[in-house]
């Protein structure tokens, strides 16, 4: 059994909180909750979203205007079942990795050298290091398709950007504190970027529309520039 | 296919529907109305679905040309509008000749009107919703001029009665009923926005939790879809708190460690790692929706179980609409 806290977001939200730390098994219980509580499609309940430890669960009230009790409660004691039985420890396997070829420092990472100094290594070696490792998306936010990915290697760890930027190119690769994440398009931004992708990660029109997902695991390809023009095309 | 042309767009002019839901586990808000309820009640007095595409004006309405007669309502903010020069009715079905323009001004109160054409906007959805998500640049329309927009099939039965007054005079024909606009639109700024404290609530500082409920804020300059910032009393946190990026939705007011606190609108993002303070309650969101930037706002507290008592009476009340105006269009 798990330990958990639902609380309300509102009158038509209702936040399933596993705990409050960024941990690989907190995050694969968060998405086998989010998966279970979406396959029951209990009524009213139109949007189950996973975060690094908690579940936003978007409803109708109306839909549990019967209820003995108000739509919070009577919804509230539904998922509160469903935490009850879901498994402490959910097969958190991800499927294939999906892989993301990167363009590492110059023009697609300027902040490489900026790294590399920061963790005392050389610039191959930070490549090295963020090629080297496996990823897991642990949720998807800030804006479509943006992943959060679990996975950094500690040595590459270092704080935000003091001085965001209020633009960063489509598909830059960046390190933020723990994590490392993907820019899906040109947004403001306080990671380093160290590369960038080819790849689209969101496109609206494409089904499904984001390549990656919550629990989907990742690694990162390291291609020159020459391999980057022609996967761009 | 019936079709509207965009002469000028106006201040900020976009398609919008109920929201694009389902997909915040893809970092795809809901964006849609921002005042749901008058989206809703202008869809319904012309014969659509309640959460079918329509307009959403801000602040300053386009100027539109209607090449087919059309069924129209409008609703929401008290807007300047007229059809070939002569003022046109609000909050009831107008039937408008083909080739009339329609003219919309500033607004008198509040600050999103909401123009609703028999068939709705008829735009290819993007994962199930027509509406504009400004911020992220996800689908919908903005209206810019020269842009033509396509009406949907509607109900034939819906407008035979007005056909008929039309064709004997003036450029439009509006049914002699109409909605009253007081129960789901107030034309000032000065009865509080009602909130649930929110999950962090507890760790403002002593200060903090009574200048949220005691003192008056302003709606910030900078505010837009996404979010209302809330320019007054700098609110702080007992100590600094280290939060995880969480689920936010549409009211949630958060607090950035400036301590200036901005409430989540129409198209909040899906999470947050700010401190969750309170949260607007479901049947105030539209009158937060309706203020403008320099408006001032005030919070009250209310319970969870008031504030879903009365989103509760609130769709009832709907529902009677519903029925209501749906009889009189086919009856």
């Amino acid at each position: 059994m798990i330990e958990a806290r639902i609380e309300p977001l509102g009158d038509a939200a209702l936040l399933i909180s596993l705990g409050e730390r960024i941990d690989p098994g907190l995050n694969a219980r968060a998405i086998a909750l989010a998966d279970a509580v979406r396959a029951a499609q209990l009524p009213g309940v139109y949007d189950v979203a996973p975060a690094y430890a908690s579940v936003c669960v978007r409803y109708e009230p109306q839909a549990w205007s019967d209820a003995a009790g108000l739509p919070h409660a009577a919804l509230g004691a539904r998922l509160a079942a469903f935490v009850h039985n879901a498994a402490t420890q959910p097969d958190a396997d991800g499927g294939a990795a999906v892989e993301i070829p990167v363009c590492y420092g110059g023009v697609c990472g300027p902040d490489l050298e900026f790294v590399a100094a920061h963790a005392q290594l050389s610039r191959d070696a930070v490549i090295e290091r963020h090629a080297a490792a496996r990823y897991r998306v642990a949720m998807l936010g800030f804006a479509p398709g943006f992943p959060y990915l679990l996975g950094l290697d500690p040595a590459l760890q270092l704080p935000r950007r003091g001085n965001p930027r209020t633009r960063v190119p489509a598909g830059s690769v960046a390190i933020g504190g723990a994590q490392t994440g993907i820019y899906p398009r040109e947004l403001p931004g306080g990671w380093h970027i160290i590369g960038r992708t080819p790849l689209r990660l969101f496109e609206a029109s494409r089904d499904p529309p984001a390549l990656l997902a919550p629990g989907r695991q990742v690694r990162f390809r390291a291609i020159d520039a020459g391999e980057f023009a022609a996967l761009a095309r | 296919m019936n079709a509207i042309d965009v002469l000028a767009p106006g201040l900020l002019t976009s398609v919008q529907d109920g929201g694009r839901r389902g997909h915040a586990a893809l970092g795809v808000g809901c964006a849609g109305a921002m005042d749901p309820v008058a989206l809703r009640l202008a869809n319904l007095l012309v014969g659509n679905a309640p959460d079918a595409a329509a307009l959403e004006m801000t602040l300053r309405g386009p100027r539109l040309r209607v090449r087919d007669a059309t069924l129209v309502a409008l609703t929401g903010a008290g807007i300047e509008a007229h059809c070939d020069g002569a003022p046109l009715p609000a909050w009831r079905p107008v039937l408008v000749r083909a080739g009339a323009e329609l003219a919309f001004g500033g607004m008198r109160h509040g600050a999103r009107s909401y123009l609703a054409m028999a068939g709705g906007v008829a735009l290819a959805p993007l994962l199930g919703s027509c509406s504009t998500d400004l911020n992220a640049g996800l689908g919908g329309m903005l209206l810019s001029a020269g842009a033509s927009l396509a009406c949907g099939p509607s109900d034939a039965r819906t407008a035979t009665a007005l056909r008929a007054s039309l064709a004997s005079r003036g450029p439009f024909a509006a049914a002699a009923w109409q909605l009253d606009p007081q129960p789901w639109f107030e034309a000032t700024a000065a009865r509080p926005i009602r909130v649930c404290t929110g999950t962090h609530f507890p760790q403002l500082d002593n200060a903090a939790r009574r200048a949220l409920f005691a003192t008056q804020f302003l709606i910030g300059v900078d505010s837009n879809r996404v979010g209302y910032r809330l320019e007054g009393a700098s609110l702080a946190l007992r100590e600094p708190l280290e939060l995880i990026s969480e689920g936010v939705v549409p009211g949630t007011l958060q607090l950035p460690p400036g301590g200036t606190p901005i409430v989540l609108m129409a198209e909040a993002p899906t999470s947050g790692g700010y401190p969750r303070i309170a949260q607007v309650i479901g049947v105030d969101l539209p009158r937060l929706a309706q203020r403008r930037p320099g408006d001032p706002v005030r919070f009250a507290e209310t319970s969870l179980d008031d504030a879903q008592t009365r989103y509760l009476e609130r769709e009832r009340a709907l529902q009677r609409i519903q029925r209501r105006v749906t009889e009189r269009l086919h009856g």
